[in-house]
């Protein structure tokens, strides 16, 4: 849906999104990175499974959750990427089992 | 120009709309007066279970009324839901009372020997489960280290107790029955002759309806109201504390008292009793206790966020049983108090509706009369 | 033994930041949290890395503006804690935090509140697809990640930041498909009883119209009149579909659609706290109640920015000296009569600051369809209902916004109505016949973010440890 007015450059670090490496510069969310993706969707809604995408990027919308690093239903538009960092798109009622 | 009705039911919260509805049921004019959006209502902090394992636990009439109300439970659920289109979420496969290490354990064995025997005709309906019963009767949940085992209560079961009052709001109304919200009751005058006036609705502005039954289930607000009618019920508030999680894929099979998994995968929490008056304040020290406990449970719950915590005030009579009683001087005033209104929805809408509307209330229930708190007369 | 400290200000951004200069250089203890990784608040993002880039060009001189005072803030001595969250506030002050998964608990003798403001929720058919966000977050996401719509955008909106955001997107090479503007017809007749203010404050007219010419010399089509528009697609946006008053109906492709309808203040954690608010009906928000300092109804708990009014980062700045000079004077380090002196330039600047104001929410006033959605609208986000069910259980008695909470479970979702909130009870008071005032609004319960209950039950209880 979004596009960087630059590439990431020398400074480009990596993450995976389930699984795939992604490259994102230091400084951006991992919400920006996701909007980025192919899919538009990051997780479908514990409700009734509706596909939501991040809409407010201010932390009061509640709909840019995602599994950060092991941690699920974490707000994405609010943590800030790293390299190595593991995130995976989260569908419907997250499990709390392993 | 008052209207007339058979019966006025202050409050319309578990107790009241439960009534409210039965009366309707039984074909009498009601009108039930509900309070403000942010009055007390303890109705809003239920956990939700319908519960008889350890209830009345020294006094056994108490423990045949819930044994009773847990026996209707399923044909009433049944009935409301299909009056109102109302999900209530509503399942009886027991419940559990966990126990942390072998004393408690030996401890609540005991007790539920001794409760079972206190009304021993009843016949059993408690299994005391060890660390191995209970692993067995769960194999997919994963307990934490401490916990020993259970007792698994075979009458126990949960509900959605927000859905509940819904559902019995909307069968009172489906039933003829009127209810007027923000009408908080600010008076009532017996009249010569029988009957009440009663005022409610704003101090400035008040409306006047006139019955020939006034039946107070107005939770605490009942304090204030009970003199009006010589319904002079003690009642003290008792502060409960609850938090629930967001929504996570099913972990907890059956409700356990302090934990259950909602309908919703919500997972609630609970609950503290504290006596600290009518302080409605949650803490956060007693968020992080009961998050304590529930994960020495279910440890896997400590990935699960927590959304919300909120307080409400049990009301609470002197000896934690519910009261039931008419008004010797005025008749035709009732009044029905408890703190498990969940579990007696189902007596509150059947049977003692019932009574109420035959205006008289059975000899089994005499013990629930609120004169058993007089000591002066006892001594 | 639990951090103590004169003063947790919660908020890094003009009104924070500012503030923390100043209680410092009164010899105070600041500890200043906020949830982002950098200062700045929303409105100077990522201003410190970016202001010098030539994103920080296009994004203008008042962004820019932001990195001297962030340099200020580094140097202030303040304590400063990023990536925090707040997520409860209890009497003493006792203020509950959470940074990288680990709770924590600091006592303060005073807290200030500087969480900014919000876009105004202004829900539509379709408005929870994937590819529809606010105007704010596209402008969150070009500042702090230089990133624009792939494709050419839609924009749905009304106020000053639409404007600003196209022509900054526009700058930096982005397209607009095109512009449909939801302000209410007769603006600027609505602006001519402000006239003389807006002679004295005419710079930040300029600007305004600076940004319109810029998009009408970028060709980006406007389009006025719109009755109603939906947002269409199946898993995520495809099309939008709008209504012109008089006009037909038209369907045009787009992937990424951007709302904007004005900004309230922030009032969640005043809310949670049971500060007291009165309720703006021009703006159809609820504002906090504050003194001449900026003290809420609480001894000892301050509001300033936009969260105690929405006025723009200047007018926040000064706010929170003057937010600053009461707290100073509270802790006994200044007399009244310095306080006095003091803020007295401060106060003339705010006002002037502030002079705009008036005309601008004359101007953009929200218009009255936010307020009463179709029945197929999703009001509630988090728990998906739409405003049919709102009214549906609406017409159980006269439920207040709290009995609709309890059961519908709207407001029950992670957001507890930040999103949703305002919407439920404008659709109560039109079911019943009320004013808005009146219906009231939903409790707001701790915690003010989630946290897990791992980290809530590892919080060190005052005397554990």
């Amino acid at each position: 849906m979004f596009r960087k007015l630059h590439e990431p450059g020398a400074q480009a670090l990596t993450l995976t999104i389930d699984g795939v490496p992604v490259r994102a510069e230091p400084g951006e969310t991992v919400a920006a990175v996701l909007l980025r993706q192919q899919t538009a969707a990051l997780r479908t809604t514990p409700v009734n499974e509706s596909p939501r995408a991040p809409y407010c990027m201010m932390g009061v919308c509640f709909d840019c959750l995602a599994i950060v690093d092991g941690v699920a239903s974490t707000q994405t538009c609010l943590v800030t990427v790293r390299e190595g960092m593991r995130v995976e798109r989260q569908f419907g009622k997250r499990s709390v089992l392993p | 120009m008052a209207k007339d009705y058979d019966y006025i039911v202050a409050g319309a919260g578990m107790v009241g709309a439960a009534i409210a509805a039965g009366l309707a049921g039984q074909g009498k004019r009601v009108l039930m007066l509900d309070g403000a959006d942010t009055d007390l209502r303890a109705a809003k902090a239920n956990f939700g279970l319908v519960w008889v394992q350890g209830k009345g636990y020294g006094n056994p009439h108490y423990q045949r009324l819930s044994r009773l109300a847990a026996r209707l439970w399923p044909a009433f659920a049944d009935e409301l839901e299909r009056e109102t289109g109302i999900k209530l979420d509503y399942e009886q496969r027991g419940g559990l009372h966990f126990c942390l290490g072998q004393a408690q354990w030996d401890e609540r064995a005991l007790r539920m020997g001794q409760w079972q025997a206190q009304a021993a005709e009843t016949g059993s309906c408690i299994d005391m489960l060890d660390r191995g019963g209970l692993e067995r009767m769960f194999p997919a949940v994963r307990w934490g280290a401490e916990v020993s085992g259970a007792s698994f209560g075979q009458m126990d079961g949960h509900v959605n107790p927000l859905r509940l009052l819904a559902a019995l709001q909307a069968a009172f109304l489906s039933r003829g029955g009127a209810l007027r919200s923000q009408h908080p009751v600010l008076d009532i005058q017996a009249q010569q002759g029988g009957g009440f006036l009663v005022h409610a609705g704003t101090e400035d502005h008040p409306t006047v309806y006139g019955a020939s039954n006034v039946v107070l289930a107005a939770g605490l607000g009942s304090v204030a109201l009970g003199p009006m009618v010589a319904l002079d019920v003690p009642l003290r508030p008792q502060r409960g504390q609850l938090l629930v999680t967001e929504r996570v894929a099913p972990l907890l099979p059956v409700p356990a008292s302090g934990l259950r998994q909602t309908g919703e995968g919500t997972v609630m929490i609970g609950v503290t009793q504290e006596e600290v008056g009518y302080d409605l304040s949650t803490t956060t020290d007693a968020a992080v206790r009961m998050s304590r406990k529930a994960l020495r449970v279910l440890p896997d719950l400590a990935d699960a966020r927590w959304v919300r915590h909120w307080s409400c005030l049990r009301v609470m009579t002197p000896d934690g049983v519910p009261v039931y009683a008419e008004s010797t001087q005025y008749p035709g005033a009732w009044t029905a108090l408890c703190h498990s209104g969940v579990t007696l929805a189902s007596f509150h809408a059947g049977p003692f509706a019932r009574a109420l509307a035959e205006r008289k209330l059975p000899d089994s229930l005499e013990i629930f009369h609120h004169e058993r708190f007089d000591v002066s007369q006892a001594a | 033994m639990m951090r103590e400290v004169d003063v947790l200000i919660v908020g890094a951004g003009p009104a924070g930041m500012s503030a923390a200069i100043r209680l410092r250089a009164a010899g105070l203890s600041v500890l200043v949290v906020d949830e982002q990784p950098a200062p700045g608040g929303q409105i100077w993002r990522a201003v410190e890395t970016v202001a010098p880039t030539t994103t920080g060009k296009l994004l203008g001189d008042e962004y820019r503006a932001g990195q001297h005072l962030a340099a200020a803030f580094r140097a202030s001595g303040a304590d400063y804690e990023p990536q925090t969250q707040v997520w409860q506030i209890e009497p003493g002050w006792h203020v509950y935090k959470s940074c990288a998964g680990q709770a924590e608990v600091i006592r303060a003798d005073q807290v200030l509140l500087a969480t900014g403001a919000q876009e105004r929720p202004a829900p539509f058919p379709g408005w929870t697809l994937p590819g529809v966000l606010t105007v704010g977050a596209a402008q969150i996401l070009l500042k702090t990640s230089q990133q624009v719509p792939a494709d050419p955008v839609w924009v749905v909106g009304s106020g000053p930041l639409p404007l600003l955001y196209m022509a900054q997107l526009v700058r930096a090479g982005g397209r607009v498909a095109g512009w449909l503007d939801t302000s209410p017809a007769g603006g600027w007749r609505r602006a001519m009883p402000y006239l003389g203010d807006v002679l004295q404050r005419f710079g930040e007219i300029r600007k305004g119209l600076g940004w319109l010419r810029e998009l009408k010399q970028a060709g980006v089509k406007r389009i006025r009149n719109v009755q109603s528009f939906r947002a269409l697609g199946d898993g995520k946006l495809k099309t939008l579909e709008y209504t012109v008053n008089g006009g037909g109906t038209r369907q045009v492709p787009a992937k990424v659609l951007l709302v904007h309808e004005g900004v309230v203040p922030s009032i969640h954690m005043t809310r949670a706290l049971d500060c007291a608010h009165h309720w703006s009906d021009q703006q159809a928000c609820l504002v906090p109640d504050v003194d001449e300092w900026g003290q809420t109804s609480l001894r000892g708990v301050y509001i300033a920015g936009d969260g105690a009014g929405i006025a723009g980062a200047n007018a926040a700045c000064t706010r929170g000296e003057l937010a600053a000079i009461g707290i100073a004077l509270q802790a006994g380090k200044l007399t009244a009569q310095r306080a006095v002196e003091q803020a007295l330039p401060l106060r003339e600047q705010l006002a002037g600051q502030q002079r705009l104001r008036p005309m601008l929410d004359a101007m953009y006033p929200p218009r009255a369809s936010i307020f009463a959605p179709s029945d197929d609208t999703i009001v509630c986000r988090c728990e998906e209902l739409t405003a049919g069910d709102i009214r549906r259980a609406a017409a159980l008695g006269q439920p207040g916004p709290n009995q609709i909470k309890s059961f519908t479970r709207a407001g029950m979702g992670p957001c507890q109505g930040r999103q949703c909130g305002y919407t439920i009870a404008h659709i109560l008071a039109a079911e019943q016949q009320r004013p808005v005032a009146q219906v009231g609004f939903y409790r707001i319960r701790p915690p003010l973010k989630p946290l897990t209950l791992g980290e809530l039950a590892s919080l060190d209880l005052d005397g554990e440890k």
